[in-house]
């Protein structure tokens, strides 16, 4: 039966409303709206023009069917004229439609607009009240664009009633949200401010989110509002709790507007003005000291908004993270509530004393009541709160208890929930790499991690932990004793084809990336153990490996099975020969954790302590210098084994390619606040030689992508910056040298890039070149943005090089030998006339000249190589182009 | 604030309230989603938990659910003690309120909660000032109604 509804008697609504909660299914539901559409639809249409009651209650009937979760597409006409009814309860029925059905219809808004505007000027609060509304609740730009010069006027002006400014201060508000470029307060700043001071708490409550709203966009303009803020809180917090009237709520005075106000003063830094700060300090102890008075009642409510208070206070003396009295009492009330009966207080001081932690002045009393977070990690009972208490361990985490903690979250992950599990993973491996003291304990615990969460280990984890242990000797041998690592390390003990078979019985249940680790295993096998051989080879050989739909699988077991079956035991040893240390490199879970929380959750402070710590757990950066001497002769030496297992195998393990390594731009190398000068980066330069279009560079932040085209001397290049973080780039700049030779050989010009990248976008940059004559250098490019705050420097070596310039040549063989013998007196002669030879020719654009060329590349595929020649009429040229094709080979 | 849902314990929604900007479909899926998390959880588990970048902060009043999403800087115990206001303000309204008057009267529902909350702001904490506010409308409606309750038809 229909309850008894007040002051109401749209009694044809009533009786819909109950039909439709007797129907017995969704279809009589269905059938049962159907009916009242056509009904509806028919009085609408029907040639009776209907009483404004009439319109009313069917507007609000097709209001009911839409939030029941059904379409409505007429009737928005019928609302509009409501608008402009004389009638109170008409006209709001008709704004709540249209507040809760926005049409983009453009003719609608145009009269929606226009019925706005009549009742804003109307002079009658109770319109001008409901016509605010709907500028807040729908809060479109076209609207903004109606309204937002006229809003601020009724706001500040002398006879607006005090309802009508709380509704103009947040109408203003969401339009600002909606379109901040519309909402200018200019003249209106000081009197907005100064709301602040109004008599009517009300008035207070509304306008100061709208201040605070500003004060973030625009600190400087609003700064005047601290004070104002200062000394409102200071009243309210000495006032008694009946003071207030109906503005106090369980005997706490105006808790809204105490937590407002202190929030407010947290978009600004400590007051400089001594007597400001005197009082807002007064004002915070006298919070700290209520929380220590009996309870007034009993109530939650009352509870919970002390409570609230109390948290924005301590929210503030965080941010202010300066008053070292203050920070330690706030941590003793928030240890008080970490044994509350309150789930809700426990879980918010977990929470709260997690930003604590990071401050210097209280780390240490946070610390204190380690046991208690560690028994809420171990009994509660709700696993949001557990979660909590799981951050906070780890926050309050340090040398000092770094064993106790990680045993602890180790215990807890045995059974823990599911959906938290990888970020426990990753917590305990962060700390457990951070706080290493000594390797075997690492070992260790990451073993222990992989034992108890083995699925929950990504494989950031499972690379950063061989990383460090191969870059350990130390850690080798102690590791060397658990199979897992056996066959990649040395392999002390057990029968070795136990192993190999524990090890394959689960090839297939990994990943591709670890397969192609497992398969690079399988051959340092062969080599330590040849009684494994057989079997080896026989797994090699199957055809889902050799024939592996995936490229890099199928040419590991090609390549592998080669090489187990030509090469002999000496060259076997040697290819596989211990690798070299990992380069030194930052901790790529670390990235992980910070991705999965948001760049918030990992404090600056907390990246550069890892940075230190990491540093000295993987032995020092000096080894990344041996790695790169090492990768450079394994790549100027063309050995066929060099090609099988040179350093290209390696980069699945998450070591950058060798050469790379010492100028890797990594997120947390250059966490500090001034970047060091990049090195030039020219990893991807050779490999466009020869093309035009790839990718040139890679990092965890940033990846740049080129297009280029290039015709007669001139040349197009479209470069690509795609962010890979969710983090938007700050200040990004983009600027193109060609340095020394370099300036008078190539015109390079570029336009400027859009200086913020949003986090996953990409942006476009295009740059013209021209060449003006023969060059041999490259022109740089070099880029630096803010990533969360760290400036990020990164120089490029940009591959524009002589050979774009070619202009191909068709020529007959016989003009081909006759120009070749022309050119002749400029290098030696070694024409070889065999018809497997490749002969190109072809002229280079440049502004000044033209440089024709001949080519010759001669093959010899017994050898195992090559020659090329080349013959062009300026010598730099023919030098110049050796240099760069014969690197391509 | 970002939107208000209410629920009943069967997963029905009956009032919805966005102050961001979202197309009906997100609306629907976020609506779907919520619900379903929140009636999973256990009567004494905390009134607070994490979804997507947002904070919730719900309360469940006998048979209905009120369910608030904040931002990460909001303050979770003044949203409850919201959404306890919002109720005393129903109660009030309609004397020991129930989730039939929510269902049966949500246009003053709707109206009532604009008049505490605009913008997904505190705009008046005053439990007089807002039922003044109402009932003012109330009393225009009851002299307009006068003449139109006779020719009111069942359909």
């Amino acid at each position: 039966m229909p309850a008894v509804s007040k002051g109401d008697g749209m009694r044809g609504l009533a009786v819909f409303i109950s039909d439709i909660r007797n129907c017995k299914s969704k279809e009589a539901e269905i059938k049962r709206i159907n009916k009242e559409l056509a009904n509806i639809r028919s009085k609408f249409k029907g040639d009776k023009a209907l009483d404004g009651y009439s319109k009313k209650k069917y507007v609000c009937k097709l209001l009911f069917i839409f939030l029941l979760g059904h379409d409505i597409d007429f009737g928005h006409m019928e609302a509009v004229n409501l608008l402009s009814s004389n009638k109170y309860t008409e006209k709001q029925i008709g704004y709540l439609f249209i507040s809760v059905l926005v049409n983009s219809n453009s003719e609608l808004i145009r009269l929606i607009n226009n019925a706005i505007k009549n009742d804003l000027s109307s002079r009658n609060p109770t319109f001008m009240c409901l016509a605010l509304h709907c500028i807040a609740n729908v809060g479109s730009r076209e609207m903004a664009e109606a309204f937002a010069s006229e809003i601020p006027r009724i706001l500040v002006a002398g006879d607006t009633m005090d309802s009508v400014k709380q509704s103009a201060a947040l109408c203003l508000l969401r339009l600002y949200k909606t379109s901040p470029d519309l909402v200018l307060m200019g003249e209106w700043t000081s009197r907005v401010v100064h709301l602040l001071n109004d008599q009517h708490m009300g008035v207070v409550t509304a306008a100061i989110s709208l201040i605070t709203c500003l004060s973030q966009k625009n600190p400087d303009e609003f700064k005047t509002c601290v004070s104002l803020a200062v000394s409102r809180l200071s009243r309210i917090v000495s006032s008694a709790s009946t003071d207030l009237q109906d503005y106090t709520y369980y005997f706490v005075p105006a808790p809204w507007l105490s937590c407002k106000l202190l929030r407010l003063l947290q978009c600004y830094p400590p007051p400089e003005d001594g007597a400001v700060k005197g009082r807002l300090v007064e004002c915070l102890e006298t919070i700290l000291n209520k929380a220590q008075e009996p309870p007034k009642s009993k109530k939650v409510q009352h509870s919970n908004a002390k409570n609230a208070i109390l948290f924005e206070a301590i929210s503030l003396i965080i941010h202010y993270d300066s008053e070292p009295n203050l920070l330690v009492r706030a941590c003793n009330q928030l240890g008080q509530f970490l044994q509350h009966r309150e789930t809700n207080l426990r879980y918010l001081a977990l929470e709260s004393m997690c930003t604590l932690a990071s401050s210097e002045f209280s780390h240490e009393a946070v610390k204190t009541h380690i046991e208690t977070v560690i028994n809420a990690l171990k009994t509660e009972r709700d696993v949001s709160v557990r979660q909590r208490a799981a951050d906070l361990l780890y926050a309050m985490c340090d040398r000092s208890n770094a064993k106790q903690i990680v045993a602890e979250m180790l215990s807890y992950l045995e059974t823990a929930d599911y959906s938290i599990r990888e970020e426990m993973v990753l917590k305990v491996a962060i700390l457990a790499e951070k706080y290493a003291v000594d390797y075997s304990w690492y070992v260790d615990t990451i073993l222990n991690l992989i034992r108890i969460a083995g699925d929950y280990v990504s494989e950031e984890v499972w690379y950063r932990v061989i990383q460090i242990v191969i870059n350990r000797d130390d850690v080798q041998g102690f590791a060397g004793s658990y199979l897992l690592f056996s066959p990649i390390i040395s392999g002390r003990c057990v029968v070795p084809l136990v192993q190999f078979n524990l090890l394959h019985s689960k090839f297939h249940l990994c990943s591709v990336p670890t397969r192609a680790l497992l398969l690079s295993a399988y051959i340092k096998f062969i080599n330590l153990f040849p009684e494994t051989k057989v079997t080896i080879q026989e797994v090699l050989r199957c055809d889902s490996q050799i024939r592996n739909s995936d490229v890099e699988l199928q040419q590991r077991a090609v390549e592998y099975l080669k090489l187990s079956s030509i090469a002999s035991t000496d060259v076997l040893a040697t290819v596989l020969e211990e690798m070299p240390p990992f380069p030194e490199r930052e901790s790529s879970i670390l990235a992980k954790l910070k991705k999965k929380k948001g760049p918030g959750a990992v404090s600056v402070t907390e990246l550069d302590d890892s940075k230190r710590e990491g540093g000295e757990l993987n032995g020092g950066g000096e080894r990344a210098a041996d790695t790169a001497a090492m990768a450079a002769s394994n790549a100027s030496t063309p050995s066929p084994s060099a090609d099988l297992l040179g350093i290209r195998s390696s980069a699945p393990m998450g070591a950058a390619p060798a050469a790379a390594g010492s100028l890797l731009v990594d997120v947390f190398s250059e966490a500090g606040p001034a970047a060091p000068a990049a090195a030039v980066n020219n990893d991807g330069f050779l490999r466009f030689v020869c093309k035009n279009n790839g990718v040139l560079f890679e990092n965890q932040l940033l990846q740049i992508g080129i297009k280029s085209e290039y015709r007669q001397n001139l040349g197009r290049m479209y470069l690509f910056y795609g962010n890979k973080t969710s983090v938007q780039f700050a200040s990004f700049s983009t600027t193109v040298s060609c340095p020394g030779e370099l300036t008078p050989q190539l015109n390079v010009q570029s336009k400027p890039v859009e200086p913020l990248v949003e986090g996953g976008a990409q942006i476009q940059q295009v740059l013209n070149i021209e060449c003006l004559s023969d060059f041999s250098d490259a022109p740089l490019l070099n880029i630096k943005f803010r990533y969360g705050g760290a400036l990020q420097n990164l120089t490029l070596k940009l591959p524009v090089t002589i050979n774009k310039f070619f202009q191909p040549t068709e020529m007959t063989s016989q003009d081909f030998f006759q120009r070749w013998k022309q050119l002749r007196s400029a290098l030696l002669d070694n024409v070889d006339p065999n018809p497997e030879n490749y002969v190109c020719a072809g002229v280079i654009q440049t502004k000044g000249q033209q440089v024709g060329c001949l080519l010759r590349l001669e093959p010899n595929a017994q050898a195992q190589m090559y020659r090329l020649t080349l013959r062009c009429s300026k010598e730099s040229v023919s030098k110049r182009l050796c240099e760069l094709l014969s690197q391509q080979f | 604030m970002q939107f208000m849902l209410l629920f009943s314990r069967q997963g029905k929604l009956r009032l919805q309230k966005w102050y961001v900007p979202l197309s009906d479909k997100e609306k629907k899926k976020i609506t779907r989603e919520l619900v379903q998390t929140v009636l999973a959880r256990k009567p004494k588990m905390c009134s607070f938990l994490e979804w997507r970048d947002l904070k919730i902060v719900y309360k469940r009043y006998a048979s209905l659910y009120f369910c608030c999403a904040i931002e990460g800087q909001d303050n979770e115990l003044i949203t409850l003690e919201i959404i306890h206001r919002y109720v005393e303000l129903l109660d009030k309204y309609f004397g020991s309120v129930c989730e039939l008057d929510v269902i049966f009267n949500f246009e003053k529902a709707y109206f009532i909660l604009d008049e505490f909350l605009l913008g997904g702001e505190a705009q008046e904490t005053s439990k007089k000032n807002v039922l003044k506010a109402i009932e003012q409308a109330d009393l225009l409606q009851e002299s307009e109604d006068w003449g139109s309750l006779q020719s009111d038809e069942i359909l």
